[in-house]
This record gives C-alpha cells, sequence and structure tokens, in this order.
C-alpha cells in the first residue's frame, strides 16, 4: 500500500487515484475501494454511489474550478487537487477556494508534483493531506510543516492574520 | 521607518535555517537544480554570466544608514567592492559564491533585511515614491501602505507560483515618481468627496516584452479593503493567468485579452466572498504601521538660509547642483538631496563600498541616518536643513558623488546588460558611457534641459526603456548587437510608451544618433519647452528624418 502524509503524519494511503476518466462498470470492478476519481467520471458516476461499495472521491485538473462541484460538497468526503509540475500554482488558489470561501471539510489532498519545499504553504493553503513524488523522503517531509513559526498572512491554519494578533502581544 | 518585532525577526531566522538547508541538498546532489531555481530565485539568487548574483530587498528604497553600512560590509566580504542599485529600488551584487548566500542572508537579517521574492514569479519589493514623507506635494504618505502590503506578500502562501513575476508600485503624491501606471497594480493614493482614504487601483500595466499602461478597475477602493482586494486580483491571475508561453504570462495580457470589464467583474465577484472578513485592515494596524513613519525630530528653521544665499551667490558649481538635485520639502528650511549615481565612466547605479560608509556617515550627521534608493538608480537624502546643503555638497564632491546631473541626459536608466546578465541581447553599459562622454558638458545638459534616456539590454525591458523620453533597447541582428531607438515615452503623470523610431543602429553610432535627436529638439523647441512635449508637438516625422533622410 502506498504511502503518504496526512495530517501531518505518514499513514497508509487508503485511497486508489484513477487518472483517466472511467465508465460505470470500470466503477463496479473497483467496488469495495475507496476510489479517487477524474471530475468527468465522478460527475457522472456519483449519483450512482449507493451501488458502490466504499467511498468516492474527485480530483480535479487544475483547469477546473471547484465551482463545479459546490453543490455537493458537504458530501464529498475526498478532493485531490493535482500539481502536473510543482511551479504551476493554480491549485493553491483552488485549494483556498474550496477551504475558505466554499467551506469544504472532507480531506483536501496535493497530488503530482508534490514536493517537500512546498509543503508549509500548501498547508496553509488548506491542504491536508499530500501524496508525495514517488522519490521524495516522507521522514524528511514532515519536518518541512514546521519551517516556520508563524506567517503574517491569514491562511486556513490561523484565520487571523498576524496584524489582528500581533497588536497587543509584543512590540 | 519600519523596524522590527520578534514575528518578523523569528520569520526571517526561519527563512535563512529553511534556506540554508535547500541550499546544502542542492550542493549535495539531494535537491535536482530545477527544483532548486524557484526556491533560489525566491531568495534573489540568479545564476548568471559570470557568477552568481544575489538581489537583496530594499523595501519601497528605505534605507538606513546602518543598513548601508552593512551592504558595504557585504560587498567588502563577499563581493568586488561594490552594488548596484535597481530599477526596482533594489541592490544587487554580482560575484557571491552560492555557498556563501546563507552567510550574507544571516548578516542581512541582523539589520531587518532580506532578499526575500526579489526574483521568482511571486510578488516582488514593493516600490513607491521616493521622496514620500518629505515631498511637498504629499497627499498622504504611500510608506504605511507599502509595508502593509510587504507583509502580505512576504511568504504569501497562495501566490508564490504565479504564471510570471508581480510588481505592485504605491503612489501618494500629485507628481508620480514611481512609474506606477506601468505595473502589475499601481495604487494612488486618494481621498473620496466625503474626505475619506483610498485607492484608485489600476490593473494591468507593466513594461517587458509588450509594454501596456494599466487601466482603472476601481475609483475608489477604501483602504480598509486594500488586502482583500489585491488578494481578490491575484487570485483571478493565479488561476486565468497565462502559462502555456512564458511572453504572455504577465497580467497585462490576461487583462487584455479578458477585457477589462470582465476581469473587473471577476475581481468583484473573488472579492465580494474575501470582503468585510479578517483580511479587512484595521484602524489599529494603520496607525501601528504609520507610526513607524512620523517625522523625524525636525528643528524650528526658517525656510531662508543666509548661508546658503551666500554659498548659492559665490559657487556657481554648487549653484548649478542645487538647482538639479535639489527638490523642495514639506517642513521650512528643509530640503530633499538627490545624490545621482551617474558619474561617467561608473555604471548607472553602482556604488562602491567605500561610498557606501561615506554616504551612510552624511546620512547619519545631515538626515537623521536614513536613504531612500530611487527607481532611476540613484540615492536620496530626504531631510537635509538647507543651511546644511553647501557643506554637504563640499562633502559629496570629496567622493565624486555630486554630479549635478539628475533629471538630465546623462542621468541615465540602464540595466546591467549583457556585461553580466545572461538574459541580455546587447550591452547596455558601454551605450550609456559613450552617450555620457559625448554629452559631457553639463552647460549644454542642463540648456538641454529635463530628458530621461533609458537603456535595456533585451526585452525584458530592466531598463524602462519603454518609457523614457529616449529610449534604447538592445537587440540581436544576426549575432551583432544593435540598438533600436524610440521616442517619447514617459513614467509621469502623462505615462507614454515610447514610440520605434525604425531600423536598429550599431553601438558606435549610437552617440551620433543622440546628438541629431537633440539636434532636431534644439530647432523646434519653443522657450524652455522639455523634449518629451517638444516630441508630443511636433511628432516622429522631423526626428525620423533627421536619422534616416527624408522619405520619398
Amino acid at each position: 500500500m502506498a504511502r503518504l502524509i496526512k495530517d501531518r503524519v505518514i499513514a497508509d494511503d487508503q485511497w486508489e487515484l484513477i487518472r483517466e476518466p472511467i465508465d460505470a462498470d470500470a466503477l463496479r470492478a473497483l467496488s469495495g475501494r475507496n476510489v479517487i476519481l477524474p471530475l468527468s467520471s465522478w460527475l457522472e458516476l456519483h449519483e450512482a454511489q449507493p451501488s458502490h461499495q466504499g467511498l468516492l472521491g474527485v480530483w480535479l485538473k487544475n483547469t477546473e474550478l471547484p465551482e463545479s462541484i459546490t453543490p455537493w460538497l458537504p458530501r464529498i468526503p475526498l478532493i485531490a487537487l493535482d500539481f502536473p509540475v510543482f511551479t504551476d500554482g493554480r491549485a493553491y488558489s483552488s485549494a483556498r477556494e474550496l477551504r475558505q470561501n466554499l467551506g469544504f471539510e472532507g480531506e483536501l489532498r496535493a497530488i503530482g508534483d508534490v514536493l517537500c519545499d512546498q509543503l508549509f504553504y500548501m498547508s496553509r493553503c488548506g491542504f491536508n493531506a499530500f501524496a508525495m513524488r514517488a522519490d521524495q523522503d516522507l521522514e524528511a517531509a514532515v519536518r518541512r510543516f514546521d519551517d516556520f513559526k508563524d506567517a503574517y498572512q491569514a491562511s486556513v491554519l490561523n484565520p487571523e492574520p498576524l496584524f489582528r494578533r500581533r497588536s497587543c502581544a509584543n512590540g | 521607518m519600519y523596524r522590527y518585532d520578534n514575528y518578523d525577526h523569528q520569520m526571517l531566522a526561519d527563512r535563512i535555517a529553511q534556506f540554508r538547508d535547500q541550499t546544502s541538498r542542492f550542493l549535495r546532489g539531494d535537491l535536482a537544480p530545477a527544483e532548486f531555481l524557484p526556491l533560489r530565485l525566491q531568495n534573489g539568487l540568479y545564476v548568471q554570466r559570470l557568477a552568481p548574483m544575489l538581489r537583496i530587498a530594499i523595501p519601497y528604497g528605505m534605507l538606513s544608514s546602518k543598513q548601508l553600512r552593512k551592504l558595504a560590509y557585504i560587498a567588502d566580504h563577499f563581493d568586488k567592492g561594490y552594488g548596484h542599485f535597481t530599477t526596482r529600488q533594489n541592490i544587487q551584487f554580482n560575484w557571491p559564491a552560492i555557498a556563501d548566500v546563507p552567510d550574507i542572508l544571516a548578516h542581512l537579517a541582523e539589520v531587518e533585511m532580506h532578499a526575500i521574492q526579489t526574483s521568482g514569479n511571486c510578488i516582488r519589493n514593493t516600490t513607491t515614491d521616493q521622496f514620500a514623507g518629505a515631498a511637498a506635494n504629499e497627499i498622504e504618505d504611500s510608506r504605511p501602505w507599502c509595508e502593509i502590503i510587504r507583509q502580505w506578500s512576504t511568504f504569501h502562501p497562495e501566490f508564490a507560483f504565479l504564471p510570471r513575476k508581480f510588481k505592485i508600485a504605491v503612489c501618494g503624491t500629485q507628481d508620480d515618481q514611481a512609474a506606477t501606471q506601468v505595473h502589475d497594480i499601481g495604487l494612488f493614493i486618494v481621498r473620496n468627496e466625503e474626505g475619506e482614504l483610498g485607492f484608485r487601483v489600476l490593473a494591468g500595466g507593466g513594461l517587458g516584452r509588450t509594454p501596456v499602461i494599466g487601466k482603472e478597475i476601481r475609483t475608489f477602493l477604501p483602504w480598509q479593503h486594500l488586502l482583500s482586494y489585491l488578494d481578490a486580483i491575484l487570485r483571478v491571475y493565479n488561476r486565468e493567468g497565462r502559462r502555456d508561453n512564458k511572453y504572455k504570462a504577465r497580467i497585462k495580457i490576461l487583462v487584455k485579452e479578458t477585457g477589462i470589464e470582465k476581469f473587473q467583474q471577476k475581481v468583484e465577484k473573488e472579492w465580494l466572498a474575501l470582503k468585510d472578513g479578517p483580511l479587512t485592515l484595521t484602524e489599529a494596524e494603520f496607525q501601528r504601521c504609520k507610526a513607524f513613519f512620523k517625522d523625524p525630530e525636525y528643528l524650528p528653521l526658517e525656510a531662508f538660509s543666509p548661508e546658503l544665499e551666500h554659498a548659492l551667490n559665490t559657487d556657481v558649481l554648487f549653484a548649478a547642483w542645487h538647482t538639479q538635485n535639489v527638490n523642495a520639502h514639506k517642513k521650512p528650511g528643509y530640503s530633499i538631496v538627490t545624490l545621482c549615481l551617474k558619474a561617467t565612466g561608473i555604471a548607472p547605479g553602482d556604488i562602491t563600498s567605500e561610498q557606501m560608509r561615506f554616504v551612510a556617515d552624511l546620512a547619519d550627521r545631515y538626515s537623521f541616518g536614513e536613504l531612500r534608493v530611487t527607481h532611476e538608480q540613484n540615492l536620496v537624502l530626504a531631510d537635509v536643513a538647507r543651511k546644511d546643503l553647501y557643506a554637504l555638497w563640499r562633502a559629496l564632491k570629496s567622493q565624486d558623488l555630486h554630479s549635478p546631473n539628475l533629471g538630465l541626459l546623462t542621468d541615465i536608466v540602464c540595466c546591467p546588460g549583457g556585461d553580466f546578465c545572461s538574459l541580455a541581447n546587447a550591452k547596455s553599459i558601454p551605450i550609456a558611457e559613450s552617450i555620457q562622454r559625448r554629452f559631457a558638458d553639463t552647460e549644454r545638459q542642463r540648456k538641454i534641459g529635463k530628458l530621461s534616456v533609458n537603456i535595456s539590454g533585451c526585452m525584458n525591458a530592466c531598463g524602462h526603456h519603454h518609457v523614457g523620453n529616449i529610449g534604447i533597447l538592445g537587440v540581436d541582428k544576426k549575432g551583432e548587437e544593435y540598438y533600436q531607438v524610440s521616442l517619447g515615452g514617459s513614467a509621469e503623470n502623462v505615462t507614454a510608451l515610447g514610440d520605434i523610431v525604425g531600423p536598429s543602429f550599431a553601438q558606435e553610432d549610437i552617440p551620433d544618433v543622440m546628438e541629431k535627436l537633440i539636434g532636431v529638439f534644439e530647432q523646434h523647441r519653443e522657450q524652455q519647452e522639455r523634449f518629451v512635449d517638444t516630441y508630443r508637438r511636433i511628432g516622429m516625422e522631423p526626428f525620423k528624418e533627421a536619422l534616416y533622410g527624408k522619405a520619398d
């Protein structure tokens, strides 16, 4: 079973990521497993969920907007956002959109070119699970969450920006 | 000036530890060059033609004498004894070793400085008017707002991997000196009819390959909403800005392709979701930041200084410098002094470590220990008592820092060009020097009057050639360095992009080209008209004709 970082701890991955679109038959073959579907497949198949033994999550390309799944957000257990290359930062905005504007509370997972040096920013944008690129050292990566003790901006972890906290604390 | 508290210090310490780890992983081979690249760029570190280049942030151009002395120390210990001020009010060093950079950053942290986000596809150093807080024609001091933006943009988790770099300028004066209209976001501090403070917001300006003047997307943004509005603009850009082509990735292209109205709607929609949330600025925070920029302990001085008057009447060289390099101050008896770092034979914006220390001492003695860096690559002592001007000038003269050419033809804005920069198509420093040598006669320069000459060694336009009254762009023509000339650009209130005159010229022809352009100007000039005004009045044709002969 693949390993990932979830809530700052190295854990077994309980999900299977389906990269290419699949049809209902293919989904039936996966019954009993937790699967993360591409958006197109998820939109088509998730209503059939009762027949699927196991959970259904969805992953978004960085060109697919979170608004496309707004109506179902309270019922989605996992959303994964893809980083085709780590320098493409669109998913950071999607993550904040999901957490801050749309109130998504399930697992928000970074997939694709996920490297240890970006974990701090990703976590502050609301990602709580990280399926790291295969060559990454997970033990070392976990320590990256503590690279900084604080930050100026509001973030999903700390919705009060520093200026709302610092005024009386220290001068 | 802004002073760090424990939070600011801690963040800088954490950053240095992080970068030290990243650098050592890179040097060990554990971090691939392509993965180290954006990390080092976001710490100001480029790998250049001859050596790495480290660009250090000077937030909105404000510099203390103590910080300048530290820069001198770095120049001596890690570089070749000089630094180069940039058109983003920053300073760069051209010769540090990669392995030394974490130590350099630790030295900088001691004086509350850093190299954070001075490069890379992220939000860069916010720039403003170099006379902020001292200018006679100020609406509101822009520096507290720049500091608020600095903190908001520093390590912003959402905007570290934008499609391209992102530059913000703030203008709080009547006469824009910050080239605000050619920034990704330009903020003009304004008051509405009720007298409330806010911002007129421009977006989509920029220089580079496709120069564009920013368009207004909000006439009045109440100051409380500044950060949520910036977040909204950046989010729309981060999501929708083009990533398929580096040369079409700036926000100006997105605004152009989307259309200003539709872009504005998208921003408003995003903003409504954020508005009135925790990002709303508080009066307490505004006052906290404002307090850092309160007036220094000005002496109650008479506007008229007999000592100064005497010197002006007896020393013509001083008087010439005074006319050119000294500006009006809001306090009676005080002036703003600009040290023009454009002596002939010195790369524009370069300063030696010895000069840095010397200027730091002068700042302590004459200007409350503070300086500003200008985007025209000069230094400013913003609070000098008029009675001290003559003594200051004599001191500057001893170090060759008294060039009386501020705003004149030889006050050339110039990027490092092909001598240093690996992006350049052509050299720019020798071009600047050849023009300075041709027009060395300061009396003649004064007669020609206000004229900006901006030189870039490539399309990236670090030398702001598009907004020079005369712009010079280095181009590659079958492996040879050629120079394209444009006329009529301006970064002032009436911002304009220069028009290209025609086919480019060889390097050795540039002084003659300049001579011909000035000749046309002198021939058509009415009274004391400025070059750019003559150009606007008579148009391109007479200049073109002088350069290429009559078109039939």
